[in-house]
This record gives structure tokens, sequence and C-alpha cells, in this order.
């Protein structure tokens, strides 16, 4: 059999919604690939021997070439398979809105939304108010700066799309799980709604992770957290 | 219209952040209005217009409009003026290296430094150490090469300004020493190179000024 001379390995693990990103991506592209999933506790050596610096999910193997970090693994498919669709605009200003509102959530909704998820009382909801906070921004933004953001087809994905539905598309898991929910119709619009118009596409169905598997997962995460917390 | 005034950096006089844009504009030989923002003391009514999110310098204005965030605006500057001076790599797969290693500096090595000097007494040997290990990598990655970019100095160059410049004068003011001689040949060559650069020496913050400003951050943390 003909060596497969372009070979795209994904290693990574089902809730992470970094390796989610890289996922929709491969997929929208209509990328072929292998999926390795990696058993964080025990990962493969392939993993290590690739991304010695991080050792984390998602790790790209390209051509056995390795290519680490969500971000600049997305990046990389959207300059190494220029078919639609394009992650990034072609504008180099819009380009900039969209590295900024990605970085924002990296950076500061991801963060705040861990501290909810790894803190119980009085911290949990300081950390929820902080929360709202940071939402309101990112609300506030994405209104403003994509305000004729259409979805119907798998063409107007790109890079901050992914990046909205791997963060947030299980808002209501999380919002069952702590009984307090953030993003909805009343508070946050056009977030909840840019959501809601990505979950119809069917590559993000495919991507989704079912609740009954997600919920205990986040539960078991949380409590590990919790004790590792009290134990130092 | 003043060619000049078509691009405006918010700055601030000390930070490796602010400065990361500067040196990208003259690298590439865009000219540019400069304004000060001493964000410390008062924020101007303009960047809280400009970047209310983070309320936070450096932001670019170009053709009125801006972009906040160091690196995407480094990015945006490579997008716009792509003829002169890229920063970037061609190649696909050795960009994704650059913003890589970037990211690693930005993220994790920056901040690594920042806590082994100034980061709480109990936290300290722990990040010493870990200051080591992430250096060891920097080492490894630069290797004989000129700069991180190769030849000329590229995006992850630019990224760790801060450990070229600042990091050796927090050193020498904190009198933690980590990043010695002996230990980072490499990137002690390196950072010899980028400081010694024509364009970056005009643009980096004057060392009295800084260990002065580092100085009274010890201070403070003297007396904690």
């Amino acid at each position: 059999m003909e060596e497969n001379k372009s070979k795209v390995t994904l290693h990574g693990m089902w809730a992470s919604t970094y390796s989610k990103r890289v996922e929709i991506a491969l997929k929208l592209k209509g990328i072929l690939y292998e999926y390795v999933e990696e058993d964080l506790s025990n990962k493969t050596e392939s993993l290590v021997q690739l991304n010695p610096v991080h050792k984390k999910v998602p790790l790209l193997v390209h051509d056995g070439k390795p290519v680490a970090e969500s971000q600049v693994i997305l990046e990389y498919i959207d300059e190494t398979w220029k078919n639609s669709p394009r992650l990034l605009p072609e504008d180099s200003y819009e380009r900039a809105q969209v590295r900024f509102w990605v970085s924002y959530i990296n950076e500061q909704v991801i963060e705040v939304m861990r501290k909810v998820l790894f803190q119980e009382g009085e911290a949990q909801e300081k950390a929820i108010e902080e929360a709202r906070e940071r939402f309101k921004v990112l609300e506030e933004g994405l209104k403003k700066h994509f305000p004729n953001k259409i979805i119907r087809e798998n063409d107007d994905v790109g890079l901050l799309d992914i990046i909205i539905i791997s963060t947030f598309g299980s808002h209501k898991d999380y919002h069952e799980l702590f009984g307090v929910g953030i993003i909805d119709p009343v508070n946050t619009p056009t977030l909840y709604n840019w959501i809601e118009s990505l979950k119809e596409l069917a590559v993000i169905k495919e991507a989704e992770v079912p609740s009954d598997r997600l919920v205990p997962f986040l539960q078991m995460y949380r409590q590990m957290h919790l004790q590792q917390a009290a134990n130092t | 219209m003043n060619q000049e005034a078509q691009v405006q950096v918010m700055g601030l006089w000390g930070s490796p952040f602010s400065k990361r844009v500067e040196m990208v504009l003259k690298l590439k030989g865009t000219p540019y209005e400069y304004i000060e923002e001493d964000v410390y003391v008062q924020k101007s009514p303009m960047l809280l217009k400009l970047n209310p999110i983070h309320k936070k310098v450096p932001v670019l204005v170009h053709q009125g409009k801006s972009i906040a965030e160091s690196l995407v605006i480094v990015e945006y500057i490579e997008d716009t003026w792509k003829t002169s001076y890229p920063i970037l790599p061609r190649d696909p797969y050795e960009r994704s290296m650059a913003r890589f290693w970037a990211k690693y500096v930005d993220d994790k090595v920056m901040l690594t430094l920042w806590k082994a000097c100034w980061g709480p007494e109990s936290e300290r040997e722990k990040m010493v150490e870990e200051a080591y290990e992430d250096l060891k990598y920097l080492e490894e990655e630069l290797g004989d090469k000129q700069f991180f970019g190769g030849e000329t100095i590229g995006f992850v160059d630019i990224a760790a300004d801060f450990i070229a410049y600042w990091f050796g004068i927090a050193q020498e003011a904190s009198g933690v020493m980590i990043m010695t001689a002996e230990k980072f040949p490499k990137l002690q060559r390196w950072s010899q190179n980028f400081v010694g650069n024509n364009i970056i020496k005009e643009v980096l913050p004057p060392k009295e000024k800084l260990m002065a400003l580092f100085k009274a951050q010890f201070g403070n943390n003297a007396s904690n």
C-alpha cells in the first residue's frame, strides 16, 4: 500500500475544549486525520516526545512534524490547507479583531471560568461576579465588532466561531452543574444566539460532547481540584 | 494628510509589551507618532476610549482604527506592511514554530521570571527552579542561531524582548541571578546581539531609569 504522504494525526482528549477546537477545524476543512485519545494520567510516549515542552493536548502531527498549542495549530491548519472555510479574514484589521477577541476569551474569560469551576463558597461567588463582568465585556465586544454575524453554512465558520463554540458550547451543562447561568438570551443575547446558530451545523453537532458524559466528568474534575486545594 | 499621523502608538516608556510594537515599526521603517501614557498615574481619555477593555497600553491606531494586545498588534503590523523586514517566516510550519515559542515566552516564561524576582517569598524557590527549566528550553531552541529568527530579528526575538534586556536589569536590581553567562551562554550571546542591534537600541528605555523603577518595586516588597 502506498504510504500516505500527507499523514495527519491529532492527539486529543474528549473533554478538552482545546482539543475540540482542532477537531472542528480539521472537520471543517475536510482534512482526513487519525485521532489518538490520550489518557492524561497516562500519556502516550509519542505525545511526550513530540510535545516535550508542555506534554499537553491537543497536538497535531503533520508528516511527522509536531505542532502544539491550539491557537498555533489552528493558524497552521489555515495556512497549510487553503481551501474554505478560511479561518482568518483577508483584511488585516479584521484579522486583528478576531485575534484580539480570541485572546480575550483565552486569557480573560477562560481564567475566570476555571475559578468558578475550581472554587466553592464565597470564593466561587466572587468568581461568578467576575465572570459576569467579563462576559459582559465579551458580549459588548462581539456586538460592536461583528454586527453582521450570520452562520448558515460551514463557509461562515472561522477562528473566532470555533473558539466560541468549543469554549461555550456546553454552557447549559455548566448551568446545570452550578445552578447559575451566565450565558443566556437576556444577559448575553449576541453570544447566546451565536452559539445556537453554530449548533445547527452538522459539523458542530458531530463534535458535540453529550451532557450525560460531560456533567459527571466536570463534577469529578471539580472535586479533584477542591481536594488538591484542601490538601495544600 | 501627514503620513506620520497615520500610525499612532500609545505606549509606556518602561513596558516591554509597548516596546515590542515600536521595535517592529522601526524595523519595518514605518513612521509613527508616539504618545506616552503613564498608566500608573492616569489614563488619558483617548486611551480609555480606544482600549476600554484592558485599559492598558500598548494600543496602535492606524487610519482611525485601534488595536490592542502587543502580539496581536505585531501580527497586524506584519500583515499590513508586508514588503519590508518580514518578522515571520514564509513557511507555515516555521511560522507555527515561531508562534509557539513566542506564546511560550509570553504566556509562561515572562510570568515565571517575574515571579522568581518579585513573587512571594514562599513561592520564590519553586519559581527560580521553574525559571531554569523554562530558560533551558529557550537555550536549546536558540542553539547556534544569531537570533531566534535566524540571521535577522524575528517574532520570537521581539516577544522575548523582556528576557534580552529587562530581565538582566531586574536580576541586578533584585540580586536574583538566574540567567548567567555560565548557565546560559547562548541566551547571553543572543541578548547582547539583540540589545546591540542599531534599531533595537534606539527604542530601549534607559537602564538607569529602569533600575530605579525596579528598585522602587523591590523597596515595596522588602517592607512587606
